[in-house]
């Protein structure tokens, strides 16, 4: 279905956008465009951006169709860091976020944990946030028993569920393991699952992937692990308010990070194309279908910054005049 | 009555008549959730779990007496609630009003009691009952435990005792007691962080500065990754330079702290473009929610059926 069939099939929606914003459009002619920007109210850029960021996700649901995406450099390094380990390697994936921001994550949660069930490696799942394990095992059902219901629990993966004291934690499971985790999420003991064997510290891990809303996250990752443990390997999903404070970290003590649901998209369609086929499922794609809306709230933000810049430099010009 | 009332009653009211209208009177209607009962055979009882609404049609498509996928009433009404919430708290955007004045009431009463409840069982049963006590533990809260892990830690009864003394300063007298296990509790936090950050961020920081200016790669010269590593050490001279105080700014330095000022301004863009985008998905995935789990307009992860969408573009 293209746009034009879309829009024909779809013409009530049209018109309640159209009369939601048919105030504003009898303002401008009544009192001209100048004034009415100059005084408009806030709320009307509410519903221009409900508006902006709805109809693009109606259009995606309807439709199917995704934006097109090039994955960036620190997305590919994300990626080469999981393809490069071998079958059976073990990887730690710390799931330290809640559902708030869900809408950034749990997109990165799904593709990192497809992507370690594709390759194969033993995955050990833990989090920082009491939330995590529910974000755990929301992932372990969507993927791995959805897709991979041949991996086996406590042989292949193993939910080691949430333990409190942030930082602490990462402080004392880097040197010995035990000390913290004495049973799996389901009260399980430890020496009763067989892919923890050997497995007495992180340092053990040929990889650690960290999921991270805020604190603790992938700082304290850095801090307490990868600083003092140079060998120890960290990749990052963060959310859009983190990203930019990790950048100094990147590449010697943060070897790949994905930003917010752009770092996701592009990750998503790395996965996609190197183990999604010809028609990937869907649930693999919900931040390549988050972007949509993404692309046409930001022309919005930019459109409004330049309208206000133009009648700031305009106002500012004519009191120069005067 | 005002007009502006007049119109978002009426607004209200529409809405209120095209929910009945989808959800009663349409073939597919909406926010309906379903469960599939998993027997759990040694304990006898049944377990739900989450399932969809195609399932539930496959399901009585080839079986019409079939019990295992089932309407779930009390999901449903969790999904009404939690879209009730959602435009709630979106009302605040029009105006403050009483329904996000309960969203706001209730978001706030529960998640106190929830961090109350995971404090309990997380850091309370666990790392102090489970230590002092494994044998109460083991027969009450973790039944997993055993090993050397179940072994009772004596120790253990130095933090109950601080955490007794840090809650002495609710009683009337002798809120001087409470200092203690603060003063404790500043002191280790200092020194745990101090450490990581002078290691982590402040020597790493000036260690990933040293980058070289002229990159040779290969071979040959690699002008990209030079001009890259000339603008990272420049822009953490000029921003260095602005935040030094001890020289007036004027001159080459005050130009020099123009720049870093420019460095600065970037930062605070890219961080603000980044929040932006954050934000904007943290939107989309509440109206995804209401498009999707709720009214059932739209179904991209094709939990209902395959043609749904095209139904619904056939019944508008």
């Amino acid at each position: 279905m293209n746009v034009v069939e879309f829009l024909t099939h779809q013409w009530w929606l049209l018109v309640v956008v159209v009369l939601s914003v048919w105030p504003l459009f009898a303002q401008f002619r009544s009192l001209g465009t100048e004034k009415v920007l100059r005084t408009l109210d806030r709320r009307w850029i509410f519903l221009l951006m409900f508006w902006a960021v709805l109809l693009p996700i109606y259009y995606i649901g309807v439709t199917g169709d995704t934006f097109p995406e090039v994955p960036s450099v620190l997305s590919e390094a994300t990626f080469d860091e999981i393809e490069r380990l071998n079958e059976g390697d073990p990887v730690l994936l710390s799931f330290d976020f809640d559902p708030a921001s869900g809408g950034e994550l749990i997109p990165m949660a799904t593709a990192f944990t497809r992507h370690v069930a594709e390759k194969k490696l033993k995955m050990y799942f833990m989090a920082l946030w009491p939330v995590g394990p529910q974000m755990i095992d929301e992932s372990i059902e969507r993927v791995i028993r959805s897709d991979f219901p041949e991996l086996v629990y406590g042989q292949d993966y193993v939910n080691l569920g949430f333990k409190s004291g942030n930082e602490g934690v990462i402080k004392v499971i880097v040197t010995n393991f035990r000390e913290l985790y004495t049973t799996d999420s389901y009260g399980t003991a430890v020496e009763k699952i067989p892919m923890m064997e050997g497995i007495d510290n992180i340092q053990r891990m040929r990889l650690i992937i960290n999921v991270s809303a805020g604190y603790a996250g992938t700082k304290e990752w850095v801090q307490y692990a990868v600083t003092p443990y140079p060998a120890l390997r960290l990749v990052a999903g963060v959310t859009g308010v983190q990203a930019p404070l990790f950048y100094p970290y990147i590449p010697r003590q943060l070897h790949g990070m994905l930003g917010a649901i752009k770092g996701a998209a592009e990750y998503e369609k790395l996965v996609i194309d190197k183990y999604g086929g010809a028609n990937p499922d869907p649930k693999y794609l919900e931040a390549l279908r988050r972007m949509g809306p993404q692309l046409v709230a930001h022309l919005l933000i930019i459109g409004l910054i330049v309208v206000a810049n133009v009648l700031y430099f305009a106002e500012k010009r004519r009191g120069a005049t005067r | 009555m005002k007009r502006e009332t007049a119109i978002w009653a009426l607004v209200l009211i529409l809405g209120v008549v095209a929910l009945i209208g989808r959800a009663a009177f349409t073939e597919t209607g909406m926010g309906r959730e379903y469960v599939r009962a998993v027997p759990v055979p040694e304990t006898g009882a049944t377990q739900y779990e989450t399932s969809t609404y195609g399932a539930y049609l496959q399901a009585t498509a080839a079986d019409q007496t079939q019990t295992e996928y089932q309407f779930s009433l009390a999901r449903t009404v969790g999904l009404w609630v939690a879209a009730f919430f959602t435009l709630a708290v979106f009302s605040f955007l029009y105006g403050d009003n009483p329904a996000y004045k309960i969203a706001e009431g209730v978001l706030v009463g529960v998640s106190a009691a929830y961090w109350m409840v995971v404090g309990f069982w997380t850091v309370l049963v666990p790392n102090l009952l489970a230590k002092i006590s494994p044998s109460v533990a083991q027969g009450w809260a973790t039944p997993g435990l055993s090993g050397p892990e179940a072994e009772q830690d004596l120790w253990y009864l130095v933090p109950l005792i601080l955490g007794v003394m840090l809650l002495w300063r609710l009683l009337p007298k002798g809120p001087w007691i409470a200092r203690w296990p603060l003063a404790f509790i500043i002191g280790t936090t200092a020194g745990l962080r101090l450490i990581a950050f002078l290691h982590g961020d402040f020597l790493a920081q000036i260690r990933n500065t040293i980058v070289p200016l002229a990159v040779i790669d290969g071979g040959g010269f690699d002008f990209w990754l030079s001009l890259q590593n000339l603008l990272l050490v420049a822009g953490v001279l000029c921003g260095l330079v602005y935040f030094f105080f001890s020289v007036e700014h004027k001159g080459v330095v005050g130009k020099v702290a123009n720049v870093g000022i420019w460095v600065l301004m970037i930062t605070f863009g890219a961080s603000f473009g980044y929040t932006v985008m954050g934000r904007i998905a943290l939107l989309a995935t509440r109206l995804e929610f209401l498009l999707d789990d709720w009214l059932w307009l739209i179904d991209p992860v094709q939990r209902r059926s395959a043609d749904v969408a095209l139904m619904l573009v056939g019944w508008f």
